[in-house]
């Protein structure tokens, strides 16, 4: 179960990292913050952001065309 | 992380004054800024029009440099494209489309990079050879530098990037 939940479906590069960048920073270390994207370059993106900020990628898939991501905030 | 702990930085040297060049300048120091690098634009010739505010037209210190910011104002708003210009019928063209897409404008885009600490220096050369002056620029933007700075940042950066 998510702490947050961020939707950012329509929105493309450099949109999504953006808003999740600044929805994780509202967070506690060790919440959840959940992102629901439709921009197909996301998932790249969120695994790369993920690996260059430390926090860490629960979740990461896709279905129907939706993205969805479950990032626990690391520090 | 980068190298021994510390955080990975991005230097980019700013140089185009075109909004299809601009606007990976400002994704990229976004999203490097949003995953924790410290982030340098070192903003220059063409570059440093793209920071001048956009209620700000005619510019200079004599009737030469004054005439060149005439034909080239500046401003995030008023930019060119590399390609297609056509006289500022591309770049409406590009605006509408990328609004219906939901890619904000550029000056959204350089607001959040302030917001966000990217470190914007303004290049103090440019600045002086045509006469723009501090406040002709858009608030936010760090100390004015020149070369060796720019080097500097540079020098002690993971990603550095000439656009």
């Amino acid at each position: 179960m998510a702490d947050q939940l961020l939707d950012v479906k329509g929105l493309k590069c450099p949109m999504p990292i953006i808003k999740a960048k600044k929805a994780i920073e509202t967070l506690q270390v060790g919440q959840v913050l959940e992102v629901v994207a439709t921009d197909p370059g996301s998932m790249a993106d969120f695994k790369a952001w993920t690996k260059n900020t430390g926090h860490e990628l629960l979740l990461a898939e896709e279905r129907d065309g939706v993205f969805r991501y479950q990032i626990r905030k690391m520090r | 992380m980068g190298e021994e702990g510390r955080p990975r930085k991005l230097t980019i040297i700013a140089w185009s004054g075109d909004m299809d060049k601009v606007y990976p300048v400002l994704i990229l120091a976004t999203v490097a800024a949003a995953s924790g690098w410290e982030v340098v634009v070192f903003v220059t010739f063409w570059g440093l029009f793209a920071f001048k505010r956009n209620d700000r037209w005619i510019t200079g210190k004599d009737w030469m440099t004054k005439m060149l910011s005439l034909m080239f104002r500046g401003g995030s708003e008023h930019l060119g494209l590399t390609r297609l210009n056509m006289a500022g019928m591309g770049p409406w063209m590009m605006k509408k489309v990328f609004a219906k897409n939901q890619i904000p404008p550029l000056r959204e885009l350089i607001e959040t990079a302030v917001e966000m600490g990217v470190k914007i220096m303004p290049c103090q050369m440019t600045m002086d050879a045509l006469g723009i002056k501090r406040e002709d620029l858009i608030d936010g933007l760090g100390e004015s530098a020149g070369a060796a700075a720019a080097l500097e940042e540079a020098a002690t950066s993971d990603v550095t990037l000439f656009i």
